[in-house]
């Protein structure tokens, strides 16, 4: 048998498969919002009407007309900047402490009950006191980011390196490479593929963190938007930004894919 | 004062993996290596030849005794020591020419990228690897992969080498090969080697001498063999030398029968 035929016609068969779920999806959406014959209207949005709010949306991304209506760019734009903030802090912070623990079995022993604690944790639990201790509901929000995404890449990164293999380390010392030498010549290149694998963990948490953390305390973000156009009671747009918010969410992990793939090594 | 490298009485501990205590791997070590020769050390697995190769290059130290190179003791790995590994111990994700690279400019933080370059294309033709210095480890055979090994611990250009049973992952046929070439670069280099293996036939072929050690635990030094067939020597004619068969059933002798027993203190 030849394996490249067999790829092509599975290629085949799973587009086929995947365009009769979305239409499957999509029809049974249509039938649920379509008006019942006893006149009730104001039913579900169908996709016929989320499609015409998308295109609008969507042809004009930017606007800005006033705190309370926004493009959906502009919103995109204001939750991933939070995101960039709160989840490039966390992911040094969790290196770091993750490459400390990991090179020491102790106190990664010592330290791992009150991360088993911590890791459960909603970062939205600690809402409150953020916002207490710095009185200001952006921070508060990139705090709770930050806490998102901490656990999985600590994790991550304190069992990758403390599963490197002695031989390399060996390799460093013999070549008197310094503390920072080693860090970034043979302990990040060996951990890479599993501290990529929590780094990627980390911003699918912090995607979902961020939309909850502005329906509580946004003024802008696609969150905000969600619960604002929940105000006005608009399902059309929120059924739109569910979309977005997933879209999004895809590239982010498709960025990560990528990054997984160029750190990979085989022994 | 002794020699240029001396091994001092070391002795080494371990804890006992079947309850407490400690059980003693070898005792009171003792040799001399003379600048520029070649010895190896054959015992059978277990006799801690390859903790005192590690002890040798830093990786470990000593319960007691110690070693002293150049006048000086040895307490923590450095440049004037690199190992050759029994499984390359190259980083998998560099490529050929970065596993050399990374030693060169440790060696030489102060050369320009063209110095550091043409040193490492140096040692990568040394071992005749040129043309291969883009791919990966995982892409190269077991042979090919300790050329790169070779490569990077003479790039260092070490006071000692220390080659921990480097070729027991490689086929015999190409073995062979590797073993040759490794006679002819240190023909060359004349590095002082410190070899550890159970392979006598490559133990008679490389060294100057063969120190034999007993079985551990508690394992100590048996005898010193000095291998006086002329140098150079090749796979097919070392063993055509009268004194090759004499030298070898003298060791597989000591491995067989005598290597259980312990010389009584004096």
């Amino acid at each position: 048998m030849n394996g490249s035929t067999t790829m092509a016609s599975d290629t085949f068969r799973i587009a086929v498969l995947s365009s009769t779920l979305l239409l499957g999806a999509l029809g049974v959406w249509q039938l649920a919002s379509t008006p019942s014959v006893g006149g009730r209207t104001q039913g579900l949005p169908g996709p016929v009407a989320v499609a015409k709010v998308t295109w609008e949306m969507l042809s004009e991304p930017f606007y800005d007309r006033g705190p309370n209506d926004k493009g959906i760019g502009l919103q995109v734009l204001s939750s991933l900047g939070r995101v960039a903030i709160g989840y490039g802090a966390a992911s040094v912070v969790a290196i770091f402490t993750g490459v400390v623990l990991g090179l020491n079995p102790i106190l990664l022993k010592a330290a791992n009950p009150y991360i088993q604690i911590l890791k459960p944790i909603s970062p939205l639990a600690w809402m409150p006191l953020f916002l207490y201790t710095i009185r200001d509901s952006t921070g508060a929000m990139i705090l709770v980011i930050f806490m998102s995404t901490l656990w999985p890449t600590l994790a991550n990164t304190a069992f990758g390196v403390s599963s490197i293999k002695r031989d390399y380390l060996n390799v460093a010392a013999l070549l008197q490479l310094s503390w920072w030498g080693t860090f970034f010549k043979v302990i990040l290149p060996a951990a890479a593929p599993t501290i990529v694998a929590g780094l990627r963990i980390s911003i699918g948490s912090a995607w979902i963190a961020v939309v909850a953390a502005e329906m509580l305390v946004g003024g802008t973000g696609i969150g905000y938007f969600v619960w604002n156009e929940w105000n006005n009671l608009s399902l059309t747009r929120v059924i739109f930004a569910i979309l977005v918010i997933g879209v999004v969410g895809l590239i982010l992990d498709l960025g990560f894919n990528r990054l997984a793939k160029a750190m990979a090594y085989t022994e | 004062m002794g020699a240029f490298l001396e091994i001092s009485n070391a002795t080494k501990y371990f804890p006992d993996p079947s309850g407490g205590g400690m059980q003693c791997i070898f005792k009171d070590i003792y040799f001399e290596i003379e600048r520029g020769t070649f010895v190896t050390v054959v015992g059978h697995s277990g006799c801690g030849k390859s903790t005192l190769l590690n002890i040798i290059a830093g990786l470990e130290r000593a319960s007691s005794g110690g070693v002293i190179l150049d006048g000086k003791e040895i307490d923590a790995p450095g440049l004037d020591r690199m190992v050759v590994f029994q499984n390359f111990a190259l980083m998998p994700w560099m490529s050929v020419y970065e596993n050399v690279r990374v030693a060169v400019k440790a060696a030489h933080p102060q050369w320009s990228a063209v110095e550091v370059n043409d040193h490492v294309a140096k040692y990568i033709e040394m071992v005749g690897l040129t043309g291969a210095e883009s791919k990966r480890p995982a892409m190269l055979s077991g042979g090919m992969r300790q050329r790169v090994g070779l490569a990077r611990a003479f790039s260092v250009e070490p006071k000692v080498l220390l080659l921990d049973e480097p070729f027991a992952q490689i086929d015999a046929l190409t073995r062979g090969v590797i073993q040759e070439e490794l006679v002819s670069i240190w023909m060359r280099t004349k590095n002082t080697v410190f070899m550890v293996t159970h392979d006598v036939d490559e133990a008679i072929l490389l060294s100057d001498k063969i120190v034999l050690m007993t079985r551990g635990p508690e394992a100590e030094i048996a005898e010193v063999v000095d291998i006086n067939i002329p140098r150079p020597r090749g796979r097919t004619t070392v063993i055509e030398h009268p004194h090759y068969y004499k030298i070898r059933n003298h060791i597989i002798h000591f491995l067989v029968e005598r290597s259980h027993q312990k010389s009584r203190p004096a």
